[in-house]
């Protein structure tokens, strides 16, 4: 059976290799996010169609980032963060990822359908466009602006979540979406001004290049400030209570307070002390993020005890 | 004649194929489970009995009986 060895045969991709064309970091941010939503929701969802539920929601969001690594693998190559990704290092064709990016695709949305209701199979459907066409085919290569819109892509989970309980789409579900949406400008635009990126070899506008480094400090701020009502609103609606709007309100000062010593200092400031205060305010961010979900999930979880709101 | 033909096609994508099959049993299993939490949720079986293609005398409701 010789006939049938290839000679120096190619690297064979592993399922590791496959995994990682879902972007796995991104994902265990989607189930959290998802999850929080599908939790705080008032009506009982059984666990295994929860559980079902959020595993579609990751599915999609891995779907997604494995067709937009499949688009992007141009860029890829050229950029030093992401030419060990499985496309540009040679380990998993072009139109392997592509096939798997469909497929998946396809599978969760019908399977959320089957498990759930046909509007969190239609959010989830839109999110997966969004993500795959309108961020990475359309807008990211357009704009200095793409984090912006892309963003609305990482915001949809919790929302899916939401809808996969109750059916709808509510102040609630709208809050915890405008949430992540405003808070990923700042968020990423931090991360920017410290981190040496190569954007601009590979052709991607960012605003750090295009309008400059100062012009990005005052855009952190601006959608620091703009956060700050969505938060606090989403603690007087029917998920928020207490323990969220004290959360809310600490982590808010930290991070407006933050974003503002960010606009007030220029790099001249920031070399001086190795971006301190950039990489401290990302970090912040992080925690941002992870506390305000978390404080939405101990109001749900003491609900029923009497605590909470 | 052997009955198994080895090719280093089948040690070198082992754990692939492996994993391909996980896969698989996982989503059965998962299509399978779903079935029955969505049956079970249905509730009193007499619900959804009734509209099957065959006629079920047997779980019509008696006239005049409360249950």
């Amino acid at each position: 059976m010789s006939d049938m060895t290839v000679e120096n045969t190619p690297y064979e991709a592993s399922m590791g290799d496959y995994f990682a064309l879902l972007k796995p970091r991104v994902m265990s941010l989607v189930i959290f996010t998802a999850l929080v939503g599908l939790l705080v929701a008032p009506v009982h969802v059984h666990p295994f169609i929860g559980f079902v539920g959020v595993l579609c929601i990751a599915v999609g969001a891995g779907a997604s980032g494995a067709l937009n690594m499949w688009w992007d693998a141009d860029i890829d190559a050229i950029m030093k963060r992401t030419a060990k990704r499985p496309i540009p290092s040679g380990r998993v064709q072009p139109g392997e990822a592509l096939g798997i990016g469909m497929a998946l695709s396809g599978f969760a949305v019908v399977l959320l359908l089957l498990a759930t209701n046909l509007l969190a199979a239609g959010l989830l459907a839109f999110t997966i466009f969004f993500y795959a066409v309108v961020y990475s085919m359309w807008l990211k290569r357009a704009t200095p602006h793409n984090i912006v819109i892309g963003g609305a892509a990482g915001a949809f989970p919790p929302m899916i979540g939401w809808a996969v309980a109750t059916g709808n789409v509510t102040i609630e579900s709208f809050l915890m979406f405008a949430l992540i949406f405003m808070w990923t400008p700042p968020h990423f635009w931090a991360l920017a001004l410290f981190v040496k990126s190569d954007y601009g070899d590979a052709g991607v506008p960012m605003l750090t290049e295009t309008h400059g480094r100062d012009a990005t400090r005052r855009h952190v701020i601006a959608y620091a400030v703009l956060l700050v009502p969505v938060a606090i609103g989403l603690g007087f609606t029917s998920i928020g209570g207490p323990i969220y709007l004290a959360t809310a309100i600490v982590l808010n000062l930290w991070f407006v307070k933050g974003c503002y010593d960010i606009y007030k200092r220029n790099d001249a400031a920031a070399d001086a002390d190795n971006y301190a205060v950039e990489k401290h305010v990302f970090k912040v961010s992080l925690f941002y993020l992870f506390l305000h979900f978390g404080a939405l999930l101990a109001e749900a979880a003491l609900r029923p005890y009497g605590y909470g709101g | 004649m052997a009955i198994r033909v080895e090719h280093e096609i089948h040690q070198r994508r082992k754990g692939r194929n492996f994993g391909v099959l996980a896969l698989l049993i996982g989503f059965v299993g998962i299509v399978f489970a779903l079935t029955v939490v969505k049956v079970l949720e249905l509730g009193d079986a007499k619900k959804f009995e009734n509209f099957d293609h065959v006629a079920r005398p047997a779980i019509e409701p008696v006239e005049g009986d409360s249950n």
